[in-house]
């Protein structure tokens, strides 16, 4: 599982940006693409070396969301879902 | 064409995300199951730099995100960085397909500086004599030094596998390969049988039995090394019950270009009698994929016949593939004789019961006039 002090980073192989004429982020990586939603984006873009823990206090103070626990757990289930799937790499 | 692992998880909208640009048909190798035209004399000229310029800018107006540089070989396009470079510029991801045999490790660092993205490079074998063999020139080893430049020159890389009943027992020395230099994905792609593959399906078919032991090394391979290799496994069709959903259906997402600047809803749509392909030097990119005939002729599901026409499977797998249709039973209306439901299935049975007899004479690919 993917834990709180777990270092983030997109994998080399992704590609991430804005894409206007989906009107959405992408995922661009070889033979595939991923359209994401605002919030998988929002995680996303906060995957650059940091501690899961630092993104997670990030959301919570720009969304002006109190229950910090809703968003932790969200935030592990959608890292732990992107690594499974190569999106993200992690160090310890 | 190769399609591992690359249905998108994005509906289209009715925009072309794909588009293959076939730089062109001329290639050095040989290979007995290339996807080009048997034709390939008739198709020597050429689009040029200024030409695929504009392809690339309007299909990127239509919405295309990936495109696929492709050929034959499309690293005998002298313009290739040039065009790289203006497929960056535009917001494409690219992605170069190639045999690896033009390629050098300077090439590979200009590409890369032209914002080339990831590298897909095709090999038949572990062992360079029969790779030499099956691509009918000595290109074996070369094939397994530009692996590893490319890997040193950092692109993210598919090894991508053409995989026949030749080489199908050999795909565990290709797997320790790829492991050794850390590719991220392999495509180990069972040969579809369209263009030269079909006029030697005999030879190159799997057995059954094969392909259930290529499976049990996959199986085994993605247990050893979890999320730090993805490897695709594409089953051949002929011993599927469904058909594939063929390019995600017709006109849907792709959009293939081809050298002479024919526009094809798919590489092999030429086989179908009676489409007027349009070109893109004669008609603009968006009146071409919105508007043409040959674009219009499967879209959605009006023209289906029984016993697609009343499937519950229909938006699914769009009836399978055209092509096929026309090759195998003389009409592209008809269901995808790989289906169980297809009242031509046993052209597909009698196809197999076929190849358990191969009598060892391969046609190898002609070699295109070029320009």
């Amino acid at each position: 599982m993917i834990r709180l002090d777990d270092v983030v980073r997109k994998s080399p192989a992704y590609l991430f940006r804005w894409e206007p004429s989906q009107d959405a982020h992408v995922l661009l990586y070889p033979e595939g693409i991923v359209k994401l939603n605002a919030t998988a984006a929002e995680i996303l873009s906060r995957c650059t070396g940091q501690r899961v823990a630092d993104i997670v206090a990030q959301l919570a103070e720009e969304f002006a969301v109190e229950a910090v626990d809703a968003i932790r757990a969200d935030v592990l289930q959608f890292l732990e879902d992107a690594r499974e799937r190569g999106w993200i790499r992690t160090d310890a | 064409m190769s399609e591992a692992g690359s249905a998108p998880t994005l509906d289209g909208r009715g925009q072309p995300l794909w588009l293959v640009a076939e730089l062109t048909y001329r290639c050095p190798l040989r290979c007995s199951w290339c996807s080009n035209p048997l034709d390939l004399d008739a198709y020597d000229s050429e689009l040029s730099t200024d030409e695929w310029k504009r392809v690339l800018a309007e299909a990127r107006s239509l919405g295309a995100l990936q495109l696929g540089f492709t050929g034959g070989e499309p690293c005998l396009r002298k313009d290739l960085e040039e065009l790289v470079a203006e497929a960056d510029r535009l917001g494409y991801y690219t992605n170069l397909i190639t045999s690896g045999v033009a390629l050098t490790e300077e090439r590979l660092v200009r590409l890369k500086a032209a914002g080339l993205r990831q590298i897909q490079l095709s090999i038949q074998a572990r062992d360079p004599a029969l790779g030499d063999e099956l691509v009918g020139a000595r290109v074996g080893e070369h094939k397994i030094a530009i692996a590893r430049a490319i890997k040193a020159a950092g692109y993210p890389m598919v090894l991508n596998v053409p995989v026949s009943r030749r080489n199908v027992d050999r795909i565990e020395p290709l797997l320790a390969l790829a492991e050794e230099l850390g590719v991220e994905f392999v495509e180990l792609a069972n040969l579809q049988y369209y263009g030269w593959a079909l006029a030697n399906r005999d030879e190159l078919l799997p057995t059954r039995a094969q392909v259930e032991a290529a499976e049990a090394v996959v199986r085994a391979a993605r247990a050893r090394l979890g999320r730090h290799m993805t490897i695709y496994f594409v089953v051949p069709d002929y011993y599927e019950q469904r058909p594939k959903a063929c390019m995600n259906g017709w006109g849907a997402v792709h959009l293939t270009v081809a050298p002479d600047g024919t526009a094809l809803p798919c590489q092999a749509a030429r086989v179908i009698r009676g489409l007027e392909l349009p070109n893109v030097r004669r008609h603009p990119l968006e009146w071409i994929w919105r508007s043409s005939p040959a674009f219009q002729a499967f879209r959605g599901d009006l023209w289906m016949k029984e016993p697609c026409r009343s499937c519950d499977e229909r938006d699914k797998d769009f009836g399978g593939c055209r092509c096929q249709a026309m090759l195998l039973t003389g009409d592209p209306t008809n269901a995808d004789p790989v289906c169980a439901k297809s009242p031509h299935r046993h052209v597909i049975d009698d196809a197999i019961a076929s190849a358990q007899r191969p009598r060892g004479r391969l046609l190898m690919r002609a070699r295109a006039a070029g320009r």
